[in-house]
């Protein structure tokens, strides 16, 4: 058994390492995609374009500008007469926001509670000026609206009366906020499902394709054998893409790897388990190496959208988050996330380890199942 | 070769009512084979006729709808596995890796064999000599030549010395002088006990073997020796020599007594209906006193008489 299942693993990785575009693929999907998201996705705004609609024209006025420029997160890119014209910039998305500040500015910053200690009458008390926002874009709105509070002091000369928050707020773990220490963990569990799916689920399809699959069961091979032998190559090639992305993530955009090699190397052996196993399956319904593509995307989107790579777990509805524990990559981004961000052990994670197992085990015996009966 | 003579003939497949059903297609339809242990077996017949699913039921690569196969003396059914390691396969289209060099490919189907160490290397030593293939070991299977794919083939599939070889119309994508050749090695394994199924729809290599059954949409409409079937043809043979042979034909064709007419070179080669009592004087009057002669049955005569519309009970 072991002789043909070690004959079956050779020849499988004397073929993929001939076929150099998959080879190729297999470096350069995590290197590529770890730059694309490493210095593209960002969900703290900044440098959003704005106008500025300034009926004051005061010296007060363009000190309002420039703090508001000195906290990077807006650029005001135009100036128009009057409300109307920003409105248009805003629909034709010129602009994302325009800031309104009425010719009465200075009186409203002067009469304002918080910079004027003898203001007490909250009748008098008027924002001095008003953000008219695109709002259809969360991100950017969220990111005006944090605007709303923004100390003015210098402008007022004045130091603000304030009262303390009510809560302080330590972050731990990602304390500059950064997004790409959140994003390179995650890309491990999104590029390892996809490459994993994708590889096994076309490598037992291009046996029936070509034909081989013929003489190889007329051969003593048993399926559970040929099975292991084919997808034993592509642990080595996750353990590899694993590594790529987290050494590069921690070289070129310093994301701290602290937890220990021993949790990251058995949480990755028990994700790509888990993601070998589907892909099996699929290849035991698909007949054709495009419809295996096919079936890999659709295992891939719901696995970018729901696993909480981008969008937080606990943002999304009841029902969505079952779809996600469903699927092996939402445990894994769990886990990944926490040993490498959090210093987790495997132990502490049990609950998302076990479930990985138990998916490979059921996959394991559905493929087999089903690969049986695709030969008869 | 046949053992004619010994008072038991033993077989290497037996199959009583072999048929199998795709929905509502039947792909084999009844099929009863006696292939003696040491023979040369085919099955002749036009693409589409059976051939491959019949192959493929007695391999046990498709389950059949009805029917008994024995193989070897074991019943097919339940002893797959076991019999997987006595039979070998040559699948109609190359079914080993292009992207391997021959000698991998050969290393890979050994190992599955459980070749190992120098076994194996001893093994694999001796098919690159036989099978003419040393200079090619370290060469990609995908830029041989079909003869050399076709050596490569039969090597892997006779790696394990298999005692029973099926052979899917090895020969289908070969140049006659590399065909004459394959059958030389076939004659080879043949002498050395293997008996060898193989299908074809070649009449030439139909008459190399020693038996043989005309398939057409999945039923056996006739079985023997090559000789057997000539001697047994409903028809018999007779050759027209002149001139308008195109015309002849036309008008021969729609004679109930003329099962078939067809123009080989200057010939037009006629078959008619056995019972027919003078069959030249027939042909003499049908064709105005143009050149007849009787001629000698070939199996493309046997073959023509036994399929088709023109096939006699």
């Amino acid at each position: 058994m072991w002789i043909r299942i070690y004959a079956i693993f050779i020849k499988e990785l004397k073929q993929l390492s001939r076929d150099r575009m998959t080879f190729g693929m297999i470096i350069m999907i995590p290197l590529v995609q770890l730059m694309l998201f490493g210095y593209a996705i960002n969900t703290d705004a900044r440098h959003i374009h704005v106008g500025l609609v300034d009926l004051s024209q005061t010296s007060e006025s363009r000190a309002v500008e420039q703090a508001l420029v000195a906290t990077q997160s807006v650029d005001f890119i135009a100036r128009y007469r009057s409300i109307k014209e920003a409105e248009v910039a805003i629909t034709k998305g010129e602009i994302r926001a325009v800031l309104y500040l009425p010719a009465d500015m200075t009186r409203r910053l002067f009469n304002h509670p918080l910079y004027d200690h003898k203001q007490t009458d909250s009748q008098l008390t008027q924002p001095i000026g008003q953000w008219i926002v695109d709002g259809s874009d969360t991100v950017i709105a969220s990111t005006i609206r944090a605007l709303r509070n923004m100390p003015l002091d210098e402008v007022a000369n004045h130091t603000a009366t304030r009262t303390a928050p009510s809560f302080e707020v330590v972050q731990y773990f990602n304390p500059e906020q950064r997004t790409v220490v959140n994003i390179v963990p995650g890309l491990v569990a999104v590029i390892l499902t996809m490459t994993m799916i994708l590889f096994t689920s076309s490598a037992i399809v291009r046996e029936s394709e070509h034909g081989n699959m013929e003489f190889l069961i007329t051969t003593p091979v048993r399926s559970i054998e040929l099975m292991i032998g084919k997808i034993a190559p592509y642990v080595l090639v996750g353990l590899l893409q694993v590594a790529i992305i987290l050494y590069v993530g921690h070289w070129m955009f310093s994301v701290p790897i602290k937890g220990s090699i021993l949790s990251l190397l058995g949480s990755s052996i028990l994700f790509i388990f888990a993601s070998l196993t589907l892909g099996l399956v699929l290849s035991t319904i698909a007949k054709t190496q495009l419809q295996s593509m096919q079936m890999t995307i659709f295992i891939l989107l719901p696995s970018i959208l729901l696993s909480g790579f981008m969008f937080p777990y606990d943002a999304m509805p009841v029902a969505a988050q079952w779809i996600a524990e469903a699927l092996p990559v939402t445990h894994f981004m769990r886990m990944i996330r926490a040993i490498a961000l959090r210093d987790a052990s495997l132990l502490l994670l049990g609950k998302d380890a076990l479930w990985l197992g138990l998916f490979t085990i059921g996959g394991i015996i559905i493929a087999s199942l089903r690969f049986k009966k695709t030969l008869g | 070769m046949i053992s004619n003579e010994s008072e038991q003939v033993e077989y290497a497949i037996e199959a009583k009512g072999l048929s199998k059903h795709f929905g509502n297609n039947i792909a084999v339809n009844k099929l009863d084979l006696k292939i003696p242990k040491g023979s040369i077996y085919g099955f002749l017949g036009p693409n589409g006729c059976g051939k491959s699913t019949s192959i493929r039921l007695l391999t046990g690569l498709l389950e059949a709808s009805e029917g008994d196969v024995t193989i070897l003396g074991n019943p097919l059914l339940g002893h797959e596995e076991a019999l997987k390691k006595r039979i070998g396969y040559m699948t109609q289209k190359f079914s080993l890796y292009d992207d391997l060099t021959v000698q991998e490919n050969l290393n890979f189907v050994g190992a599955i064999y459980g070749f190992v160490g120098k076994r194996k290397k001893a093994r694999l030593e001796e098919l690159l000599a036989l099978y003419d293939l040393e200079k090619q070991a370290k060469q990609f299977a995908g830029s041989m030549s079909g003869g050399q794919k076709q050596r490569l083939a039969l090597a892997c599939a006779t790696l394990h010395s298999p005692e029973l070889l099926f052979l899917d119309e090895p020969t289908s994508a070969v140049d006659p002088e590399n065909r004459r050749e394959f059958w030389e090695r076939l004659f080879d394994l043949c002498a050395a006990g293997t008996t060898i199924l193989v299908s074809t729809h070649y009449m030439d290599e139909a008459e190399r073997c020693h038996a043989l059954a005309i398939m057409e949409e999945g039923n056996k409409r006739a079985d023997g020796s090559p000789q057997a079937l000539m001697d047994a043809m409903p028809a018999t043979v007779v050759e027209v020599s002149g001139n308008k042979l195109r015309q002849l034909k036309q008008t021969l064709t729609q004679h109930p007594e003329i099962l078939s007419a067809a123009q080989i070179g200057a010939h037009l080669r006629v078959l008619v209906k056995k019972k027919v009592q003078d069959p030249l004087s027939l042909i003499s009057t049908l064709s105005d006193g143009r050149e007849t002669v009787l001629a000698r049955p070939s199996l493309e005569d046997v073959f023509v008489t036994c399929t088709g519309d023109r096939y006699v009970d």
